[in-house]
């Protein structure tokens, strides 16, 4: 296949992603994009020149080796291509589906100056698939016993990246999760049907075949608490992730079918509320009723897709800027808009209204407009006198972002934190203040992305190496 | 999984556990709280951790069965596991010593209100114990909390024991007789919270309650458990479980602990209609 010129390469046509019919995957918890077949791949990876000097590779936070990985699927050898992946990303299967590859990546790739850039994404995906379904997901090669003992705390992509790159450099390595099951939010969090937990699970479990020890139920700070932990450890890992809700502090928040996204998909995803009553764990049935979802990130596109496939008659986005300022990945979005998710922007919520009994019966909203740009760049949405209307609702989902958990920050009162309670660390390495104390994903940066949390892992786990070596010069 | 090591019925509806949980046993205080869930598609509810025992590495729990988890919780065993437990959870009580302390128990109230009366005990507190129910076999706890308190006032609402009336009316009569209370702490049904509340409110004596949100994960992730506390959202997991009584607003609590009311109604029936179809196979397998 490499006898084709640049030219024939740029003409061969973006190949999309297989996907369920809109109308019909709105109402399964199925994934949604299907994946390349073998023929795709090959086709969709010899569109890609192989430039000597690649942006796509400068546009990926983790610098995978982009040009590398594409050529071993033109030529099918998609084991290899796996194998230059799992060099600098410990979960391509996950970040092929998640992340936003069309500011990253994509976005610098050199097609996408003339038309449709290589699809990255969805070849990253492809070659993660590929391995995971012929060979399963290979435990990473453990170097001899090392003796040193490492403690991560949370089991989100960041903890979970790191704890494989320890286990591999030979150290004990033992990784606490508050919750019953590990995976962070890829497992609460995003759906199903956008990534199905057995791709988590099966990189958990190639992390307990390596010998990764796993503590799920333990609270860190609450059970015990860092310094107990550095008395048994070697080193301790903090990554555990943003995780505390905001909500708007407008009147009615506090009635009944007012639910943040973190409760919203937690229930849905963790505890399995859309089986009910066959798994105990309630949720509102919204069957033939109206959702409003309140932002403009990926979760507020989880929440309000997945309020379609619980049965919501009509499910939709409020958010009060434009949607060129929307946050979320642009692939949610269209998806979104295609299973019949409607899409109102420039509305800010005032107030909700209840019932007698306290259930949410109606929301009072507020037509904006773009103003001059604020802090952050994004233009300013500026109510319009007068144009206030107030729509009967039956749920509200609140998806405006996270502060950070306070349980670390409580119980370890020596750690240094930014003003909005992150964790403060060397970029280089991750360190904390704190001896022997490295953090790392959203913790450290505020809600971000899986690939970032998974790349600060990396970074901390190289530096805990060191350090583990000779820790009297940190 | 976690090891039932003792399981004792207490009254009607009403267990006692004692549970293999070795961490949990050495580093929870009183006040503290555990999440658990009986079964795998079960829900993770919340429980006041009783009592501990650290030589034996174990945990109480008291639990009243009023709907599908708590009834399926309760019809385990000794030699019976629980799926899993997470804890020790929340802030433990503020304990001092105030001088003279009561501490109010309602119901299965008594069984979270009782580790704090200890510790109040223990940092040197007069402690007058008023534990009430509606009749003699909804008293539980009466042996601990009468090792504990230095008078004990157990109320019924029927009369069938102790004093005939509401705990409410036994605490407006201790204050009428001129006692001086330096604090209560009051633990129950909500409408019994509430009521306390407005009794030591003239009087502006310090009363704490102990809230029961609807909980899933307890760590502050999910917001679920919010409640208002002096016109403030505060997260009770993490913020809580006790709150200034005088503050709260008790409105907003029991209307969000009813949200689920129509579902945990279905659950409940599948669930005993389950339990009689076992009842009614294992009946037809003995003809
Ligand atoms: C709904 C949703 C959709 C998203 N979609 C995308 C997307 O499409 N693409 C993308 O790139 N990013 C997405 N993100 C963001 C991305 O998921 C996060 O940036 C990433 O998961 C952060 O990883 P982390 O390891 O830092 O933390 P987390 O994934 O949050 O994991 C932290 C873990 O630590 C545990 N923990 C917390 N406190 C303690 C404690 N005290 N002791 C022990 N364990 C503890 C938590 O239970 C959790 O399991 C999304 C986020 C959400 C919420
Ligand atoms: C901090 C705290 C400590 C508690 N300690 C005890 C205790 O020591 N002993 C005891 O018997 N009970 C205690 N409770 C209450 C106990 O958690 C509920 O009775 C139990 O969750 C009911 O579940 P169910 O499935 O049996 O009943 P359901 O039929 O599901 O619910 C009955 C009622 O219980 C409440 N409830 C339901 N689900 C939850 C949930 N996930 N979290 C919290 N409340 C819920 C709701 O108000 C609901 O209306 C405590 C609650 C809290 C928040
Ligand atoms: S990890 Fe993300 S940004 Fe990097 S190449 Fe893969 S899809 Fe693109
Ligand atoms: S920039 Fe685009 S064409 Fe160039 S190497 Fe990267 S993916 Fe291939
Ligand atoms: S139970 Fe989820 S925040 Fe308290």
């Amino acid at each position: 296949m490499s006898k084709l010129t640049p030219k024939e390469r740029m003409a061969i046509p973006r190949h999309d992603m297989p996907e369920q019919d809109p109308k019909v995957r709105a109402h399964n918890f199925k994934e949604v994009n299907c994946g390349y077949t073998q023929e795709m791949a090959v086709e969709e990876a010899n569109r890609c020149i192989s430039c000597k000097n690649p942006g796509c590779v400068k546009g990926c936070p983790v610098n995978i080796k982009i040009p590398e990985f594409i050529a071993e699927i033109a030529n099918e050898n998609f084991e290899e291509a796996a194998k230059i992946l799992k060099q600098d990303s410990a979960l391509p299967a996950v970040c092929g589906r998640v992340c936003p590859q069309e500011k990253q990546c994509e976005n610098n790739c050199i097609l996408a100056k003339n038309g449709k850039s290589v699809a990255i994404g969805n070849l990253e995906r492809f070659a993660a698939d590929y391995e995971r379904e012929h060979f399963g997901v290979r435990p990473p090669v453990v170097k001899p016993k090392t003796g040193k003992k490492v403690a991560v705390v949370g089991g989100g992509p960041a903890g979970l990246s790191c704890a494989g790159d320890l286990i591999a450099s030979g150290h004990d390595v033992t990784l606490f999760e508050a919750l019953h099951e590990v995976g962070g939010v890829l497992i609460y969090g995003i759906p199903e049907f956008r990534l199905p937990k057995d791709i988590v699970k099966a990189e958990v479990d190639a992390l307990v075949k390596a010998g990764v020890k796993i503590e799920t139920n333990s609270v860190i700070g609450m059970s015990d608490t860092i310094d107990e932990l550095l008395a048994e450890y070697d080193a301790v890992f903090v990554a555990v992730g943003a995780g505390l809700p905001y909500f708007m502090n407008i009147p009615g928040e506090q009635l009944n079918g007012v639910y943040s996204s973190n409760e919203y998909l937690t229930r849905v995803n963790l505890m399995k509320a859309y089986k009910f009553p066959e798994n105990d764990t309630p949720i509102f049935d919204i069957k033939g009723k109206t959702v409003a979802v309140f932002g403009g990130g990926n979760t507020a596109m989880d929440a309000v897709r997945t309020s379609l496939r619980l049965g919501a008659e009509r499910a939709m986005i409020l958010y009060r800027r434009s949607e060129a300022e929307m946050p979320a990945r642009k692939e949610e979005v269209n998806h979104a808009k295609e299973e019949g998710v409607e899409f109102r922007t420039l509305m800010a919520p005032l107030e909700f209204k209840g019932d007698e009994k306290g259930y949410i019966y109606s929301m009072v909203l507020q037509q904006c407009e773009l103003g001059e740009p604020d802090a952050s760049g994004r233009r300013r949405p500026v109510p319009i006198e007068g144009a206030i209307t107030e729509e009967k609702v039956d749920v509200a989902v609140v998806a405006i972002g996270n502060g950070s958990n306070p349980i670390i920050a409580r119980t370890t009162p020596d750690l240094e934190l930014n003003k909005r309670g992150n964790i403060v660390v060397d970029e280089e390495t991750m360190k904390t203040n704190k001896k022997g104390v490295f953090a790392g994903g959203d913790i450290v940066t505020g809600g971000a992305t899986v690939i970032l949390a998974m790349g600060a892992g990396r970074k901390a786990a190289a530096a805990i190496n060191e350090y583990l070596a000779n820790p009297d010069k940190w | 999984m976690n090891k039932i090591i003792e399981a004792r019925k207490l009254g009607p509806d009403t267990k006692l556990f004692r549970i293999e949980a070795p961490k949990i046993a050495l580093k929870r205080k009183a006040g503290q709280f555990v999440i658990l869930r009986v079964l795998p598609e079960g829900e993770r509810i919340p429980l006041t951790i009783a009592d501990s025992n650290i030589e034996d590495g174990t945990i109480t729990i008291i639990a009243q069965g009023i709907g599908k988890t708590t009834k399926t919780l309760n019809a385990l065993e000794t030699g019976d596991y629980i799926q899993d437990i997470v804890g020790p959870l929340g802030k433990p009580s503020h304990i001092e010593n105030f001088g003279t302390a009561v501490s109010v128990g309602g119901g299965v109230g008594t069984a979270i209100a009782y580790p704090t009366a200890k510790a109040l005990k223990e940092a040197g507190n007069e402690v007058i114990g008023i534990i009430g129910g509606k009749s003699k076999e909804y008293i539980i706890l009466e042996k601990e909390m009468n090792e504990v308190c230095d008078t004990l006032y157990p109320t019924t609402d029927d009369g069938s024991y102790g004093y005939h009336g509401f705990v409410t009316t036994k605490l407006q009569e201790i204050i009428d007789s001129g006692k001086k209370i330096d604090f209560v702490l009051a633990i129950g049904p909500v409408p019994m919270m509430r009521a306390i509340a407005e009794v030591t409110r003239p009087y502006g004596i310090k009363t704490m309650v102990s809230l029961n949100p609807i909980m899933v994960d307890g760590t502050g992730m999910c917001g679920g458990c919010r409640a208002i506390v002096d016109n403030k959202t505060v997260f009770v997991c993490v913020d809580g479980p006790e709150f200034d009584a005088h503050q709260v607003d008790f409105e907003v609590l029991t209307q969000r602990n009813r949200m689920y009311n129509p579902q945990e109604k279905n659950s409940l029936e599948r669930h005993v209609c389950n339990l009689e179809r076992m009842a009614q196979e294992a009946e037809k397998c003995q003809n």
